[in-house]
């Protein structure tokens, strides 16, 4: 759908490119759908006259002017064409264009459009050929204070970033998302991002996050966000997600405490899957406990995955019975 | 085997509300307003229920009248899909398929005449006649020729050049960017993968990297995301599975970590599944999300235990599909309160039918006359149309590359 019906001052001065004197030269375009098409589109009249001038122009690469003018308005009409992009981008370069003029041209298409592919690409080749990321991050926090969860956005940020080295300060960004919304997975994730690519997951740094996120999860025990991201820490952990002592503590506590949280039972439940071959007997993670929370979990705390719970359940049996030696979880 | 299901019980349902822990967020604040909704269209059809045991049906009869009235034409509203018009083609013809409606021979014919219009000479397929050909649209136009069928629609693909133009969208590491000069991501993987293999017409060079570059894409969460460092999602996730799978590449990732992230995406109360975690119900991930289940159950049997039965909960993916997609009119849609559009008819249905069988086993939730044909997961395509196209192919032989002027190096 097009963007420029939303603006009124341009609606008023809209003149189709058939009317125009500056394209009298040239002849539109139709567009070959064949005999009896299908899937035709109900072209409104302005969409239609705009792509034909576009095939017309195309046909012939003319890089001109008027041609980086026309893809503009092509672009409004649908900023899903990539096409009409790749095509604008040649004739930026054919042209030897102010390519920060273009920059803020696609900003202001991104604010409007901004779960858009062909948008956020057109941004990513400018900023390479620029090789200038200093806009990128206002721009990205822009679009994130209207949608904290914005895939493309996110995935504009992480790339400025690594490719830009740009770490710095990122994490106190975080802060103050998660402290908005506590919930938000995307900003986890970039949590992740940012420690994997910088200082690494250190026995220092995995220290530090696991007393943030155990913070976290004490505020919200049902934030599967925070419990993810644990688990994520614990990947990196060499006891795996069972051995570390201030998590266990946690979590042992939490549930002594009458929290049964199904991201909690989940986790107790994989430190049995992990724990059950494991020589010594002194160990709480037996078949039994597993036994006991995949039946609650099953029946109680988080019934729509019932058939998950037996099945994990019938997992962790079979692996008792194949006895001591056993490979352990896959990670 | 055809097993009845039931539903589940209203008290249940109303249990299963999201918990705040007296800490509203806009995340918990948007996902109390949804349940919200779904719980009223839950309890509106506990009381029909009284007067109409069928409940809850499947509107064959207007999803058919609406998806074949889309086939000839789309009102001013698509405009924005302008560039992806073989996927109109494929989001119509699959849903048909596995309704099991019969599109007229001559209608076949205009979709595969109108598909080769948007083939580029170069090979590949364009969003439109004229555009520049995209892995997606050729993905969409593949599938759309598959399901029509005949040898008229295969011999529509020019195979060498199709071959010519994955190597020219192939990156150094093994990735694919989605058009000469566009964008990569998980996507670009499957999409080639997924036509090179139907086709007959993949190689070892064309894959050189890419299981690896995918497995890179598996987050700490246990799903994958569009790109290494990104955050697992629904689309992305059966991108990466399905293409490992076509690599047979699939034991290279951790299985258990995707199954825990698989099924926590199915949502307590809805039913439905969301695309990432703390985000909200849609009825599109039924597809993406629950087309994964069958793909995970082969590696999962090869490896560890072998599932008896569905690892999610079929029947309340079934009755949040029924119950709150159907617009009464005919097509599907996101969730309630949203407009229904060929998109998310295409994979509520496919949704419904992953939910429906289980390898041999059928389980139908509401009359048995709600049972739709099964879905291949790797190309989501009918099982019978994807051996048919591979036989056929295959039959042809594999293009020979001359002048290797392939980017892996
Ligand atoms: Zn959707």
């Amino acid at each position: 759908m097009s963007d420029y019906s939303s603006d009124e001052n341009e609606i008023t001065e809209y003149l189709l490119y058939r009317n125009r004197k500056e394209w009298k030269d040239v002849t539109p375009v139709k567009q070959d759908d064949g005999e009896e098409p299908v899937v035709s589109i109900d072209y409104s009249e302005a969409y239609e006259d705009c792509y034909d001038y576009f095939r017309a122009v195309l046909k012939n690469k003319e890089i001109s002017e008027r041609a980086l003018e026309l893809t503009r308005s092509a672009s409004r009409f649908n900023p899903a064409n990539y096409t009409v992009w790749q095509y604008r981008r040649e004739i930026l370069k054919g042209l030897d264009k102010d390519l920060h003029e273009e920059l803020d041209v696609i900003q202001e298409i991104i604010l409007k459009q901004s779960k858009n592919y062909q948008v956020w690409h057109h941004r990513k080749v400018l900023i390479e050929w620029l090789k200038d990321p200093s806009k990128e991050k206002y721009l990205t926090e822009k679009v994130l204070a209207k949608d904290a969860k914005n895939y493309h956005a996110w995935q504009h940020r992480q790339w400025v970033i690594k490719t830009f080295n740009l770490y710095e300060g990122e994490l106190e960004y975080i802060d103050t998302l998660l402290s908005d919304d506590i919930r938000n997975n995307s900003a986890w994730n970039q949590r992740y991002f940012v420690i994997n690519n910088t200082t690494g997951f250190t026995e220092e740094v995995l220290s530090r996050e696991i007393d943030y996120t155990l913070f976290n999860i004490k505020a919200v025990t049902e934030n599967e966000s925070a419990w993810n991201y644990l688990r994520g820490l614990l990947l990196h952990d060499k006891g795996g997600l069972s051995k570390n002592e201030k998590v266990t503590e946690f979590c042992e506590e939490l549930y002594k405490s009458g929290n049964r949280s199904p991201f909690l039972l989940a986790v107790l439940v994989d430190m049995c899957y992990e724990q059950v071959n494991e020589a010594g007997g002194d160990s709480v993670y037996t078949l039994e406990r597993a036994k006991q929370l995949c039946n609650d979990l099953a029946t109680k705390y988080d019934t729509i995955r019932a058939k998950y719970w037996q099945y994990m359940l019938d997992t962790i049996e079979k692996k008792s019975k194949e006895g001591n030696g056993a490979e352990s979880t896959s990670h | 085997m055809e097993k009845k299901l039931k539903l589940r019980g209203i008290l249940d349902v109303r249990k299963s509300k999201f918990r705040t822990e007296s800490y509203p967020t806009k995340s918990s604040e948007e996902q109390i307003d949804v349940e919200e909704i779904v719980l009223k269209k839950y309890e509106d059809l506990h009381i029909k229920l009284k007067i109409n045991p069928y409940l809850p049906e499947f509107h064959r009869e207007q999803h058919t009248r609406f998806l074949l009235e889309s086939l000839v034409y789309l009102s001013t509203a698509y405009e924005g899909l302008d560039a992806s018009r073989p996927w109109l083609c494929y989001w119509i013809l699959h849903p048909l398929s596995l309704l099991g409606v019969r599109v007229h021979d001559s209608q076949k014919r205009n979709v595969l005449k109108f598909l080769s219009k948007c083939q580029s000479p170069d090979g590949g397929f364009g969003g439109g006649p004229g555009q520049l050909p995209h892995l997606a649209a050729t993905y969409a136009a593949v599938n759309a020729l598959v399901i029509i069928g005949t040898e008229e629609a295969y011999n529509v693909i020019d195979r060498k050049k199709l071959q010519d133009f994955l190597f020219r969208v192939r990156q150094w590491d093994g990735s694919f960017a989605m058009h000469v000069g566009g964008e990569v991501d998980i996507r670009g993987a499957y999409c080639a993968l997924s036509v090179a293999s139907l086709t007959g017409i993949l190689i070892p060079e064309l894959y050189k990297g890419t299981a690896e570059w995918i497995v890179s894409c598996q987050s700490y969460e246990g799903g994958f995301s569009g790109c290494p460092g990104m955050e697992a999602h629904g689309g992305y996730a059966f991108c990466g599975l399905s293409a490992l799978v076509i690599l047979q590449k699939g034991h290279l990732i951790d299985h258990q970590a995707l199954l825990r992230w698989l099924v926590q995406r199915q949502m307590k109360l809805e039913g439905g599944f969301q695309g990432r975690t703390n985000k909200l119900v849609d009825g599109c991930y039924s597809f993406w999300q629950g087309g994964a289940f069958p793909l995970l159950y082969t590696l999962l049997a090869r490896e560890h235990n072998i599932p008896r039965g569905h690892l999610f909960d079929e029947r309340a993916l079934q009755e949040y599909l029924l119950i709150c997609c159907q617009s009464p009119a005919g097509g599907l849609l996101d969730k309630p309160g949203k407009a229904r559009d060929i998109f998310h008819t295409c994979y509520t249905i496919s949704g419904l039918s992953v939910a429906q069988h289980f390898i041999n086993d059928l389980h139908i939730l509401g009359p048995s006359e709600n049972e739709i044909a099964c879905t291949h997961p790797l190309y989501n395509i009918r099982p019978d149309a994807v051996r048919r196209a591979l036989l056929y192919f295959n039959d042809l032989g594999v293009p020979r590359r001359e002048g290797n002027n392939v980017s892996n190096t």
